[in-house]
């Protein structure tokens, strides 16, 4: 069934719009991450123009993580504390990205530049998380218990600190706000969620639980994407919501699914199969930079618009 | 049986040379929700008082055109062992759909001078000013390939049928990813590769519906929509979740 999107003025399939909302939905609901790194590469490759392709993903997004959080509510695996000092440090770092992003197009490098930081930051999350969780997953298996993270590091010499209950941990706010301000930065230069950085970042560097972390990255995700969503209605008219509609319907079941699944999971499963699909983008993406395109030319929208 | 009645009013009326007298199956064109693409027939005659000329023959063109959108035509290049876009030519004035049917090959048509004179093939179609960079044609030519791949520019040779150098149609298929806006559907009458006669017409193409009220709120009134859009998320999300509640329990 052919549906025309008013805002995209293409014409596209209702069904595969509904099994790819469906699909990245549930990766969602699953991992804690929006699913825009991946989404939007697909709205391209069906032929939505960019522009709107990346605003309107940031709409579906908000669907998809509000439904998340709320399954992740029920089970309580929601640091609202912690989110909250992300979603602070987050909603100044997209600030900061907005201004970088302003000054990369002005130079006129974007697309290359945001094609680059996908392909280095997923490169290296995705192996770091690969080894780490095949090791872990290999250390459980032998029968041996996995060390939990408890080591003292400089993290905990910090001052402010704060108890985060929902997470187990008394640390100061300074690394999980600059953990925002970080993500905040790399999702506005590229157009996503954050979820794919966030959550290694709270994993790795903050010794957060996974089952936590993935309702706190939802939680705080829903306001960043809402932030981007407002900013692309108001500013450059891309938002299709025929198109956002679409994508939602599937992207919310999706994530809902996906959210009971990932629970009978275990966490070294759930992390090796973000980083086996982080690598996968990445080896995509890498190669598009590496192989001669068949078609040297593009067009796009001119400048200036 | 509309043929023949152009026919009759033709004969009825006095003329000098020949004339093109052309019509099409729809002058309008609704984009609803459903909008899958669309077919236009159309068709004509010449309208003549001296008797048929037999040489040289004449040919018909009928080029349909959309309204032209300023674009920019980027070129990749290999730099450092990645492929990254270098040049950019900016084409001034490109449309976004352009079709040109013909009765015979291209070069039995028309003649160049004529072309250039009138603008019926895209190549001239396309307007390109203060490019400074080396080799701009291939930045024009790239873009009539990449739109040619996605049937937004056709050029159907041998398409419009032409009988006893009298009656002439044809068919234009528009595609489903069609742009807003007054389409210009130009008739040229041919003689050895020279103009005889021309005729202009609009096809207008229109969101109607749902599609009209989401276009123009997004707009006009960007926040509202804005918010709008996130009400519907965020309601979609909780949705989502009731149900799911509700079916576990």
């Amino acid at each position: 069934m052919q549906i025309y999107l008013p805002i995209a003025e293409v014409s596209v399939n209702a069904f595969l719009l509904l099994g790819l909302g469906g699909m990245v939905g549930v990766l969602s609901g699953m991992f804690g991450v929006g699913g825009g790194f991946l989404m939007t590469p697909l709205l391209f490759f069906i032929g939505i123009p960019p522009a709107v392709a990346v605003a309107t993903e940031a709409n579906q997004i908000v669907a998809s993580s509000f439904s998340g959080v709320l399954a992740h509510l029920k089970r309580r695996t929601v640091d609202l504390k912690m989110g909250t000092v992300l979603l602070v440090g987050g909603l100044i770092g997209s600030a900061i990205g907005v201004q970088i992003f302003n000054a990369l197009k002005a130079i006129g490098q974007v697309d290359l530049l945001v094609q680059l930081s996908y392909v280095v930051f997923l490169g290296i999350i995705g192996s770091l998380m690969f080894v780490e969780s095949l090791n872990a997953l290999r250390k459980s298996r032998a029968g041996r218990p996995v060390p939990t993270r408890k080591k003292h590091n400089w993290v905990h010499n910090l001052p402010f600190k704060m108890k985060f209950r929902t997470s187990g941990l008394y640390i100061s706010v300074i690394p999980p706000a600059l953990v925002g301000v970080l993500v905040g930065i790399l999702a506005a230069i590229m157009g996503v969620g954050g979820g794919f950085v966030m959550v290694p970042a709270m994993i790795y560097l903050l010794g957060m639980p996974t089952k936590v972390v993935v309702g706190t990255s939802l939680f705080q995700i829903i306001f960043v994407t809402a932030f981007t969503t407002m900013l692309h209605a108001t500013t450059n008219y891309t938002v299709d919501i025929v198109l956002a509609v679409l994508l939602l319907v599937g992207g919310v079941v999706g994530a809902q699914l996906g959210a009971r699944l990932g629970a009978r999971l275990k966490a070294e499963q759930l992390r090796i199969l973000l980083a086996g699909m982080v690598l996968l983008v990445c080896g995509k993406l890498a190669v598009d930079l590496l192989i001669e395109p068949n078609e040297l030319y593009s067009i796009g929208a001119a400048a200036g618009h | 049986m509309l043929r023949l009645a152009i026919i009759t009013w033709l004969l009825a009326l006095p003329a000098a040379a020949e004339e093109v007298v052309a019509g099409l199956s729809q002058t309008r064109i609704s984009i609803s929700t459903n909008f899958d693409g669309t077919e236009i027939l159309i068709f004509g005659a010449v309208k003549r008082e001296d008797p048929i000329e037999a040489e040289p023959p004449l040919q018909v063109i009928v080029a349909v055109e959309g309204p032209s959108r300023t674009v920019t035509v980027r070129r990749k290049e290999r730099r450092l062992g990645i492929w990254v876009n270098t040049d950019s030519v900016e084409v001034d004035r490109a449309p976004t759909f352009y079709a040109v049917n013909t009765s015979a090959p291209w070069h039995d048509v028309i003649t160049d001078t004529e072309d250039l004179r009138h603008n019926i093939s895209a190549e001239r179609a396309i307007r390109l000013v203060g490019a400074n960079i080396e080799g701009v044609e291939d930045f024009s030519e790239a873009l009539i390939r990449v739109r040619n791949d996605k049937s937004l520019y056709q050029r159907n040779i041998g398409a419009v049928n032409l009988v006893e150098q009298t009656l002439f149609d044809t068919a234009i298929r528009l595609p489903a990813n069609l742009t807003e806006g007054d389409y210009k559907a130009r008739f040229f009458l041919t003689r050895g590769g020279q103009v005889v006669d021309s005729h202009e017409t609009v096809i207008a193409v229109q969101k109607v519906g749902l599609e009209r009220f989401l276009y123009n709120l997004a707009h006009n009134q960007p926040f509202l929509y804005g918010l709008m859009s996130l009400a519907i998320a965020i309601s979609a999300g909780w949705g989502a979740s009731a149900a799911f509640r509700f079916l576990r329990s």
